[in-house]
């Protein structure tokens, strides 16, 4: 992958929302051809994935089983087409495997992420509440190696309903792993609807603060936060981190942006034509 | 002679009890200076599980993740899919039961090799009763795809199984007991053979599979069906999980009928395994011993196997009334 880091700032950040426009079509795209899938929420953490998988993690598509490679786990599973367009965009599998999503085939793209037929996919995710406890495992082993591998999991908001997230956030406090960075898509939405209605995870920075770890409050969608925070994780805090990033479900396409509905259902074509020219303008944006 | 100790059990008195899950700990420290990338996980029942003895020699590649099981697998599974050679232990009950979903997801859909080695399985917990005793982890772990399942029957084929779970890579689960076991197996001629059970003791009347502390019983119950002039066969079936079809249909075609003995429900374990065999490929009379649908009692061990039935006076009492129906 072409390294980003020789970009200033503002170029950087041109660069991202570029990438995050293409993915967010190509991956509406995706599921417009499945027929079924998480919409609003793969939606909501595109901004996140492509800064991880474009910019901040240390990683190389062309040899997926690089030891010395940061590792990414999603434990929000659902999100599972956002992740599979940000591998392929990076150079895990061509683009036009994206058309397997959801379609029988032992390695087509499954609904939730499935480590043994998908390239990239570092663990199989999708019952919520699981994968920080595998990014904990993860970190620990490259502690004991002494690697310089960071972990960052990605979780959604309702998942932190789960019991286990509680576990492993005690856990992963208690053992002062700084190599963990948590990256909460905070897009205030779970299926029957609003979080505040549900079940609060408020007051949410506090409850990771008291499990001992450092917290960082941002926009999960405008850039300059999103890579200030990644930068912040680079020098160890003696404790994990969480990022807490507010963003919006079904974010880049009006029609989509804060609707609970879109949760699970995938776009219409003519919802994926809105969001075509939305997200790429007149058409003349080489996708 | 076959593959035991004796031709005859001796009294008990004359055997020597060792808990397996000692053998395990130290087992573990054995293959923990073997390999340096083995990583041991339990939750605050190190004690218990002999984990502790693997954590004092090598802190740094031991984890104690406190009472949370689900958190446990899950570490397991990151630590198993960073490269590392993982051992989980935990009571049978927490492991199987609290954490099966983990199991399934984290652990067995990635098919990453967590070898997860389980004490205090069946009802010879004992005195903390019911709610400690795992009736149902045989068939749990048995209907998660991928998933071995491993029963070791003495102190010697636990050594063997350990020994051999540590190269083998794919998710396994060994469930071991609470309370002491004799040594029953010939060291020098016994050896554990993954998938395979072995008749361990001849006879030609009938075929008792049996798995765990239930192979002791069996030998037991053979001696007593032996006075009675039936001579019973002992299969010691410690791998339920995959089930050799053949050993189980070639001795069943000689002796024609058929009897599992389990601590466990006899619903969805051993006596599920054979029986599913038999109806496929040769169907005969067959009787499954072990807990019948219901939960267990506090009690010590001894007192409970004789409640249900499943000490070596009840298999040979139920197997004599089999043998007369049938």
């Amino acid at each position: 992958m072409k390294n980003s880091r020789h970009l200033n700032r503002k170029e950087l950040t041109l660069k991202l929302e570029t990438i995050a426009r293409k993915a967010r079509y190509k991956m509406l795209e995706a599921l417009c051809r499945a027929g079924s899938g998480h919409t609003g929420g793969s939606l909501s953490c595109m901004d996140l994935l492509v800064a991880l998988f474009f910019h901040e993690m240390k990683h190389k598509p062309q040899e997926p089983g690089w030891k010395e490679r940061d590792r990414f786990v999603l434990s929000k599973g659902h999100a599972a087409p956002a992740l599979y367009t940000v591998l392929a965009m990076s150079g895990y599998f061509r683009e036009n495997h994206l058309s397997t999503l959801r379609k029988l085939g032992e390695k087509h793209l499954q609904g939730h992420p499935d480590r043994k037929s998908t390239v990239g996919v570092e663990v199989s995710t999708g019952s919520l509440g699981q994968g920080l406890s595998i990014g904990i495992g993860i970190a620990l082993g490259a502690r004991i190696d002494s690697k310089n591998i960071r972990v960052f999991v990605l979780t959604g908001d309702g998942e932190l309903q789960e019991g286990q997230i509680w576990e492993a956030a005690m856990f992963a406090g208690h053992r002062s792993l700084d190599n963990l960075v948590t990256i909460v898509d905070y897009n205030g939405l779970q299926i029957d609807g609003y979080i505040n209605d549900i079940v609060t995870l408020e007051p949410l920075a506090a409850k990771w603060k008291d499990f001992g770890w450092r917290v960082l409050e941002i926009n999960g969608h405008d850039y300059n936060e999103i890579l200030d925070a990644l930068e912040a994780t680079r020098q160890p805090a003696g404790k994990p981190t969480v990022i807490i990033a507010k963003t919006v479900k079904g974010k880049g396409v009006s029609i989509f942006e804060g609707k609970a509905k879109y949760h699970g259902i995938a776009p219409t074509a003519e919802e994926l034509e809105i969001a075509r020219k939305e997200l790429l303008g007149d058409g003349t944006d080489q996708i | 002679m076959g593959l035991t100790r004796f031709e005859r059990v001796p009294p008990a008195s004359e055997l020597k009890f060792e808990y397996m899950r000692q053998r395990y700990g130290e087992m573990l420290v054995k293959l923990g200076e073997r390999y340096n990338d083995i990583v041991v996980l339990d939750a605050d029942l190190s004690a218990s599980t002999k984990t502790s003895v693997f954590a004092s020699r090598f802190p740094e590649r031991f984890f104690n993740v406190g009472v949370a099981e689900q958190n446990l697998m899950g570490i397991a599974s990151g630590l198993a899919a960073y490269g590392k050679r993982v051992f989980v232990s935990t009571f049978a009950i927490f492991a199987t039961g609290r954490a099966w979903e983990q199991i399934r997801q984290s652990i067995a859909y990635g098919d990453f090799p967590v070898r997860i080695v389980a004490t205090h399985g069946g009802i010879t917990v004992g005195e903390d009763g019911a709610t400690h005793q795992a009736t149902e982890d045989i068939a749990l772990m048995r209907a998660i795809p991928g998933m071995s399942v491993i029963v070791p029957a003495d102190p010697v084929e636990v050594l063997q199984v350990i020994e051999f779970i540590v190269d083998y890579n794919h998710p396994v689960y060994v469930r071991l007991s609470r309370n002491k076991f004799p040594i029953i197996l010939d060291e020098s001629h016994y050896r554990y053979q993954y998938s395979r059970a072995q008749v361990i003791a001849p006879g030609k009347d009938v075929s008792i599979f049996a798995c765990g502390y239930m192979v002791y019983q069996s030998l037991m119950a053979r001696d007593i069906l032996r006075e009675k002039g039936i001579e019973a066969e002992i299969i010691n079936a410690s791998t339920i999980k995959p089930l050799n079809v053949e050993d189980v249909v070639r001795p069943v075609k000689r002796t024609g009928r058929a009897v599992t003995v389990e601590e466990h429900q006899i619903i969805g374990g051993l006596g599920s395994a054979v029986a599913e065999i038999l109806v496929e490929n040769h169907p005969v009379p067959l009787l499954r011993l072990g807990i019948r649908d219901r939960f267990g009692l506090s009690g010590s061990a001894n007192a409970l196997l004789s409640y249900f039935g499943l000490d070596a006076n009840g298999i040979a009492s139920a197997v004599e009334a089999f043998l007369k129906q049938t």
